[in-house]
């Protein structure tokens, strides 16, 4: 990727920093509180278009990682874990079992019936959780406080936590642009164009695919510790089939496949969200038409919209 | 007696009650370019395909360099070099013609785990692939996209793409098909050259490629082969006229 291509990424993190300065002049503690969690959905919808965009791996059930991500925060608490990297790692290892179990068996299918069952481990996830009385079953649970980190408050504040969601958010998409430019990602974005072809020079698609499924589960985890942190509760509905779709909605309206696109599709979608919730309650009457019409105009989303042409005729 | 590359034996593929391959059984040795020739639903592509490992054979045996291969899948019958080419150009659209080869040279060249460092920028990759390219008169090409190559260009990069995968037995398929007049004299000019490094079978209809080419024709009919041998033996096989054959193929 040349400097010229990172241009929109560079341009989004910018003011992704400057945004709670500005919201401060506002002295609008809950635009930042807000902006926090908007940043940690961005995160959920960039692991997934990780798996969208580069595998073709269409997941029905990515919300089930952030489920995964909170009640690892609330397991581990209730233990008497309360650092923060701590737990965050706990939910990597969490996901990366779990992805990879469901991974190895929703794999063996392709096309609806792959999204068929991941929308299946998702929900059985969820009613999992749901029938867990001890943590609060459909109640959910509420945290006593914010993680610590080196055994201090440093994320007590909403200033603060804010920045920690968006260093996070940085680094892995550091990572996926990494990943996806290495050797490995570049056999995954063959298998996901042409199977039969990457399959004739030698490459077995199933553990490339499952080893994306695992990097994007460990990361969609990770925001799910920093979502139990940012609304300190966690409930079953954050893993709910609804939620999976909001962020496959996100993804696709900021442009599948360009990886900043699902930062700017999930910015945009929660802006749209909170902005119409102030003049109606209907709010999803008025996004849908607008889905409808990025999905028949605007095949690569926001993404493709803010940069015209760089490489080739789009089909 | 050195054995054959490849030996395939009672090779047999029903498609419900069709039998698109009838008990076929040959030898094909090393440094042979043999054609595959016979009428459209033979079952040429469908014995190309139990070969490479795209379609599974209901009975028979391939055994390629004196391993068994029935049971092996295609990705693995590639690591061994029993490579083939697509009917319909199957390149990758969306990646940089290098970025093509490069993919087949790095299935060859230590593992594909790595999550770091680019790969479009190794040299180890980009060098052999560049010289496959060079190889098909693509070299000037490299930079575009996979997508913006002309119809005969796409199966060049197919060539191109077999050949970095340092092939021992190159199973062409159709790679004429489509092609103009002076594309394929190329095209023709190409393979020819590529005689003394690969063993080959090639699934061919135009018949003045075949018989510039082959050093073994073998002629498919339902599913069955009804003749094997030199071009002019075939020329003179009354059987193969009567099946396939028109007298002007003979002019």
């Amino acid at each position: 990727m040349t400097m010229r291509g990172q241009a929109p990424a560079i341009l989004l993190f910018a003011g992704l920093v400057l945004f709670p300065f500005a919201a401060r002049f506002g002295a609008d503690a809950y635009l930042i509180a807000l902006g926090a969690r908007m940043l940690i959905l961005a995160l959920a919808a960039l692991s997934l278009d990780f798996l969208v965009g580069q595998g073709a791996l269409i997941s029905f059930g990515h919300a089930a990682y952030l489920g995964i991500g909170a009640y690892s925060v609330v397991l581990a608490s209730l233990v008497g874990i309360d650092d923060f990297l701590l737990q965050a790692l706990i939910a990597i290892a969490a996901a990366a079992v779990f992805a990879a179990l469901t991974g190895y068996v929703s794999l063996r299918a392709s096309g609806v019936y792959y999204i068929m069952s991941t929308l299946a481990f998702g929900q059985m996830l969820y009613f999992l959780f749901v029938s867990l009385s001890v943590l609060g079953g459909d109640d959910g649970y509420t945290l006593s406080s914010r993680s610590r980190v080196f055994g201090r408050p440093l994320i007590a504040s909403d200033f603060a936590f804010y920045f920690l969601c968006l260093a996070v958010l940085a680094c892995a998409y550091l990572l996926l642009a990494r990943i996806t430019q290495s050797r490995f990602g570049r056999v995954l974005n063959a298998i996901r164009q042409n199977p039969m072809r990457a399959r004739a020079v030698g490459f077995r698609p199933f553990p490339f695919q499952l080893a994306a499924c695992v990097i994007a589960g460990a990361i969609a985890a990770v925001a799910g510790t920093l979502i139990a942190n940012q609304s300190e509760f966690v409930a079953p509905a954050f893993m709910s089939w609804q939620r999976s779709g909001e962020l496959l909605v996100m993804t696709i309206l900021g442009g599948v496949g360009s990886l900043w696109g699902a930062i700017l599709g999930a910015l945009a979608y929660l802006t749209l969200e909170e902005t119409l919730s102030l003049i109606t309650d209907q709010t999803h009457l008025i996004i849908g038409p607008l889905l409808i019409i990025v999905a028949l105009f605007g095949r690569r989303g926001l993404a493709g919209a803010l940069t015209p042409r760089l490489s080739g005729a789009a089909a | 007696m050195k054995a054959p590359l490849l030996r395939v034996e009672g090779l047999t593929k029903r498609f419900g009650a069709l039998v698109v391959t009838d008990d076929v059984s040959f030898t094909l040795d090393g440094g042979r370019l043999v054609a595959l020739i016979g009428p459209n639903g033979a079952g040429k592509t469908t014995l190309i395909d139990q070969l490479s490992g795209a379609a599974r054979p209901d009975a028979g045996h391939i055994v390629f360099d004196g391993a068994d291969i029935s049971r092996r899948d295609m990705p693995a019958r590639a690591a061994l070099g029993l490579v083939r080419s697509f009917q319909i150009a199957a390149v990758l659209h969306e990646f940089s013609v290098l970025d093509n080869v490069a993919l087949a040279v790095q299935a060859r060249s230590g593992s594909s785990f790595r999550f770091c460092g680019r790969a479009s920028r190794e040299d180890g990759l980009n060098t052999p692939a560049l010289a496959a390219l060079d190889r098909v008169g693509l070299l000037a090409r490299a930079g575009d996209l996979a997508r913006e190559l002309s119809h005969g260009e796409k199966r060049l990069l197919e060539i191109a793409i077999a050949l970095a995968l340092k092939p021992r037995l190159m199973l062409l398929d159709e790679p004429f098909a489509g092609l103009g007049a002076e594309e394929t004299r190329a095209g023709v000019r190409l393979i020819g050259g590529l005689k003394s490094e690969v063993a080959m079978l090639l699934v061919e209809h135009d018949l003045d490629a075949v018989f510039a080419l082959a050093d073994e024709i073998a002629v498919l009919v339902d599913g069955r082969l009804i003749a094997w041998g030199t071009p002019d033996a075939i020329r003179a096989d009354k059987g193969v006229r009567a099946a396939y054959l028109g007298e002007e193929a003979f002019a």
